[in-house]
């Protein structure tokens, strides 16, 4: 998540919601999002509300887990509070920091505090993200035996002059062993990966995606590195010890990630990630991941911990940022969300259609306004989404569409 | 009050035998306004309490950018040998834009005060107002003024006024308008040698106005030199030249302040009020009379006003469009000099062709309107008038590019102008590469001084309309001075250079130029359009073309990426923020066809603003 809160309405400290977030809740997925505010160290390119050292104004990660558990309680009874109908979990996730920074323990206690709240609907996806150099075998097997069905290895490169630039530690050699444990495991294995990384060039990044698809894992994101203000990274550009590599170059280099990863039995299904389609997956649906479709299709979920962001019903709120000022609030019994905005309908529509384009599906044309689908006639011409689909009403990317897709959508939400 | 005359002359009843009326010749910076309030406080017409630097400009921008843009007349009181004088003190605009307005102030005076910068010597534009003032036969006061700077050189620029209008090294005066250092000498030395007014006190009045200006609370008061009869308060008067008749309600003497009198007599100069609201009903020029008694014929020297250079304005915001219309309908009642009209451009919308009388008056125009009035304006590249003849023996008055008339063309003709540029002589060669670049014909070339240059040229005025004295001033580091005027029309061969973004003429950026230049421009523009204009998601090609023949072209090549890598739960919001933000600065988005182009592009495309950026880095 990014390290500035929006400007909105305070959120209430019993973190009750309005009657209109029930609205239509049983029709929606909820999912679980827990964020573990802490690192080894900070990579110079991240702006994430994440910490390095273990102890901070009174806040001991030692501490965390129990006061997420609390979090998960006070969210439990809120949503009764609040009119929200009894919805076991669909997806959970562990983000952070670095989730398996904690020991594996607390992850299993935070986890099974969630099940013990909510329940898991059956097959339910419960994901965590992990350092290739934070984990080993033992860790993955109690992961696993623990209920987590999925892990994230932030991989980002296989190349070292590049995971320097990105100050990322891991050896890459690291990764075919991370990959072949977690599978040995019983965990599908998605990995990350960053391009555009100043210095790089177009064939570093081949390497670093064949390298990839070399362990084939079940799903690969892959993102263009975003220089975001107030980071190392950010100061270096300024002072110009390093170049940012341009658009020219970054869309070189999505559009080779997309051609290797075709070739590789790989699809996307957003913008930024691909998903591999087994033969036996006619819907080519089996190893995406769930829990980020829901975010882009408008589910519910609560997000647990320092700075996590919620969404319920159009209602959408996010917590303080600083671990210290989260276990304050939380040892109160006080709601820690700081922020919230209330969606109004057109808001909602806005962010429905932000959201839902930059997904393979689209969106339907029937949830554009009169001038929106005017403006799908310009977006066929400039070959920017797929004419077949658009015939069919539904609005879906080219691959030129998926590169353009901010542009895709100031298109449709015109006048 | 004075320190020597202790009873001033009351106006209406003073002898003109006791009357000196003068005014400063000086160059821009060269002190006059410095030197006039040192006068006014010397004489005792300002207290030292109310002295405000630069008295006499009234207006903010005139004080910042220190020059004169309206000139006014005080009187002064001085005594010299147990006499008491009325001394009148015109001031005159100092710019090349305002010759016209110069000629009339130096024609409502006996004497001028040539004055100059010690350290600076003598510039164009003064030489072009001392030969003004030598023909209307002013007695010359010469003055070096800022002895008191560590680089005054008075010794050097004795030699060059001596050269220059044959006067001895004594006759030079020394002064400091600063610290009044030799003013006192100056106001004994104008009163001995500018010669008394003349004039026949039984005739019918005949009163020249040499300015209007424009009060708030008031309305037009107008500044007149009476040289025949006299003028008084409730008389009705009329303007010769349009026979409009006005009672007066108002007339006196400013010293500096307004002050009424019971008239005003021969060689007296004054101010009067009639109540009317616009100055064009008050034209600088013209000749006051008596309704009842008029006089049979007016003074020489009138002309109207002639709008030499002109350009679009427009609003950047659409919506102002009304505000820009009150605004110039406003200017216009303090600017006789203004003219506009409605105009309409495809990639600016609404806006007004606005002609002016050249370069300076166009930017204080500029600059006023978005200052009084809050307006933020794109004006286009300065055009000048041009007659095309086409075949068919039709001739078209063009002063927009856009009017320029299509199909085959048989003639252009061209104002010119004959100007005079005062350089150091170690840039001699550059002015005059830039000169002939720009089409110049040399005329002459005289040695001012020891160490500078006078060059005579004859050049089109829409050379000079383009950038000419920015480029002159950078090369010459500063020091060179021009002066012009026009001196009729020629025929040459111009043509109509368009610029086309995706194939669609940008009417805002077609320009008139030669056909020699016309590569070159459409070279210029073609460029500084493809650093100005951001990606879109086509390919835009931007092209030059004379009629359907392509010149130049450059082109913008698609925008390829446009997509945020990452929109996970915690970045839906500020995503959307970020949309609304976007959509903001659409706003600020001209369309020309489907292209977007920024108003900062147009801005900078049509002020040169990206070469000084580049040279600057």
């Amino acid at each position: 998540m990014p390290s500035a809160l929006p400007l909105a309405d305070p959120a209430p400290l019993d973190g009750l919601l309005p009657a209109s977030a029930a609205e239509g809740a049983s029709s929606r997925n909820f999912g679980v999002y827990l964020h573990v505010p802490y690192c080894r160290v900070r990579c110079g390119y991240c702006d994430f509300n994440t910490y390095t050292a273990d102890e901070l104004r009174g806040a001991k990660r030692s501490d965390y887990a129990g006061q997420a558990i609390e979090e998960v309680h006070q969210a439990r009874a809120v949503l009764d509070a609040s009119g929200l109908p009894d919805r076991a979990v669909s997806t959970v996730f562990f983000g952070g920091g670095t989730p398996t920074l904690l020991p594996v323990t607390d992850l299993a206690e935070m986890l099974h505090a969630v099940v013990g709240t909510w329940g898991l609907v059956p097959g339910a996806e419960v994901t965590t993200e992990a350092n290739p150099d934070s984990v080993d075998l033992d860790y993955l097997l109690a992961l696993r035996a623990a209920g987590f069905t999925r892990v994230s290895f932030g991989m980002q490169s296989a190349v070292p002059h590049v995971l320097a630039t990105l100050e990322r530690t891991h050896d890459p050699a690291r990764i075919p062993l991370v990959v072949e444990w977690a599978r040995q495991a019983g965990l599908q294995v998605s990995l990350d990966l960053i391009y555009g990384t100043p210095g790089e060039t177009l064939a570093d990044w081949r390497v670093s995606v064949e390298h990839a698809l070399a362990q084939r894992p079940d799903h690969i994101s892959a993102y263009a590195l975003i220089v975001e203000d107030g980071t190392k990274l950010a100061r270096q550009i300024r002072r110009g010890e390093v170049e940012t590599p341009d658009d020219d170059t970054q869309a070189d280099m999505y559009e080779l990630a997309d051609r290797l990863l075709a070739a590789a039995g790989y699809s996307w299904y957003e913008v930024s990630n691909w998903a591999r389609v087994d033969e036996t997956d006619a819907g080519g649906q089996r190893h995406r991941s769930r829990h980020n479709l829901a975010y882009w299709q408008g589910h519910d979920w609560w997000g647990v911990g320092p700075g996590a962001h919620s969404h319920v019903g159009g209602v959408r709120w996010w917590n303080v940022k600083h671990p210290a000022a989260y276990a304050e609030r939380i040892a109160a019994g006080h709601s820690p969300a700081i922020g919230r905005e209330t969606l109004d309908d057109e808001t909602r529509r806005v962010e429905r259609v932000l959201l839902l384009v930059r997904i393979r599906e689209g969106i339907p044309t029937s949830e554009l306004t009169p001038a929106g689908r005017l403006a799908v006639a310009g977006l066929i011409a400039d070959e920017l989404i797929v004419p077949a689909d658009a015939l069919r009403r539904r609005v879906t990317l080219t691959l030129r569409g998926r590169l353009l897709a901010d542009a895709v959508v100031r298109r449709l939400l015109e006048a | 009050m004075s320190p020597r005359a202790l009873q001033a002359l009351a106006p209406a009843s003073t002898d003109p035998a006791f009357i000196r009326n003068f005014c400063i010749i000086a160059h821009i910076d060269h002190g006059k306004s410095t030197l006039a309030d040192r006068m006014l406080q010397i004489t005792g017409a300002v207290s030292d309490r109310d002295m405000r630097a630069q008295y006499l400009d009234r207006m903010d921008i005139e004080r910042e950018r220190g020059i004169t843009i309206k000139s006014q007349a005080v009187r002064m009181p001085w005594e010299l040998d147990g006499q008491t004088y009325a001394l009148n003190m015109i001031d005159t605009p100092g710019h090349v834009d305002f010759t016209y307005e110069v000629s009339r102030s130096l024609a409502a005076c006996e004497g001028a005060i040539l004055l100059v910068d010690a350290a600076q010597g003598i510039e164009a534009q003064t030489l072009a107002n001392l030969y003004l003032a030598l023909e209307n036969d002013l007695t010359i006061i010469p003055v070096l003024n800022k002895i008191d700077l560590p680089a005054a050189d008075p010794e050097k620029y004795i030699k060059e006024i001596v050269g220059l209008i044959g006067c001895k090294p004594e006759d030079i005066l020394l002064v400091s308008g600063k610290t009044g250092v030799g003013v006192p000498e100056l106001l004994d030395r104008a009163t001995q040698l500018i010669p008394a007014p003349v004039g026949d006190a039984d005739a019918p009045a005949r009163a020249m106005i040499f300015d209007s200006v424009y009060d708030a609370y008031r309305g037009v008061i107008t500044y007149v030199r009476m040289i025949d009869g006299s003028l008084k308060p409730r008389e009705k008067i009329m303007m010769m030249s349009t026979k409009s008749a006005h009672e007066v309600l108002e007339i006196g003497v400013s010293s500096p302040e307004p002050s009424p009198s019971k008239g005003l007599g021969v060689g007296e100069v004054g101010y009067l009020i009639t109540g009317v609201k616009d100055v064009r009903l008050s034209k600088v020029g013209d000749t006051v009379t008596s309704f009842a008694k008029p006089a049979t014929v007016a003074l020489k020297g009138y002309s109207e006003p002639m709008p030499m250079v002109f350009s679009g304005v427009y609003p950047i915001d659409g919506s102002d469009y009304p505000v820009l219309r009150e605004a110039l309908d406003k200017l216009k009642l303090s600017d006789a000099a203004l003219v506009y009209e409605p105009e309409t451009s495809v990639a600016l919308g609404f806006g007004f062709r606005c002609g002016f009388l050249g370069l300076l008056h166009l930017e204080i125009v500029t600059e006023r309107l978005e200052r009084e009035f809050g307006l933020d304006l794109i004006a286009t590249a300065p055009s000048v008038i041009y007659e095309v003849t086409t075949d068919d023996k039709r001739t078209t008055t063009v002063t927009n590019p856009s009017e320029f008339p299509g199909g085959k063309i048989a003639s252009v003709s061209e104002p010119i102008v004959s100007a005079s540029i005062l350089t150091p002589k170690d840039f001699v060669g550059t002015v005059m590469e830039l000169c002939q670049g720009r089409r110049g014909t040399m005329l002459g070339m005289e040695y001012v001084g020891e160490d500078r240059v006078d060059l005579k040229y004859t050049m089109p005025l829409g050379e000079i309309v383009f950038d000419f004295f920015d480029q002159l001033k950078s090369r010459t580091a500063g020091y060179a001075s021009l002066d012009y005027e026009p001196s009729g029309d020629q025929v040459a061969d111009l043509v109509k250079v368009d610029i086309l973004l995706q194939g669609e003429a940008v009417d805002a950026f077609s320009a008139i130029v030669h056909r020699d230049k016309a590569y070159a421009y459409g070279v210029l523009m073609t460029e500084r359009l493809k650093k100005l204009i951001p990606r879109q998601q086509f390919e835009v090609p931007i092209q030059a073309a004379i009629g359907a023949r392509i010149i130049a072209r450059e082109s913008i090549s698609a925008m390829r990426k446009d997509v945020l890598a990452k929109c996970y739960g915690g970045d839906i919001t500020r995503k959307r923020k970020l949309l609304e933000k976007q959509k903001e600065g659409k706003k600020r988005m001209k369309m020309v066809g489907r292209v977007e182009v920024p108003q900062e592009a147009f801005i900078a495309a049509l002020s040169g603003d990206t070469e000084a950026k580049k040279e600057k880095k």
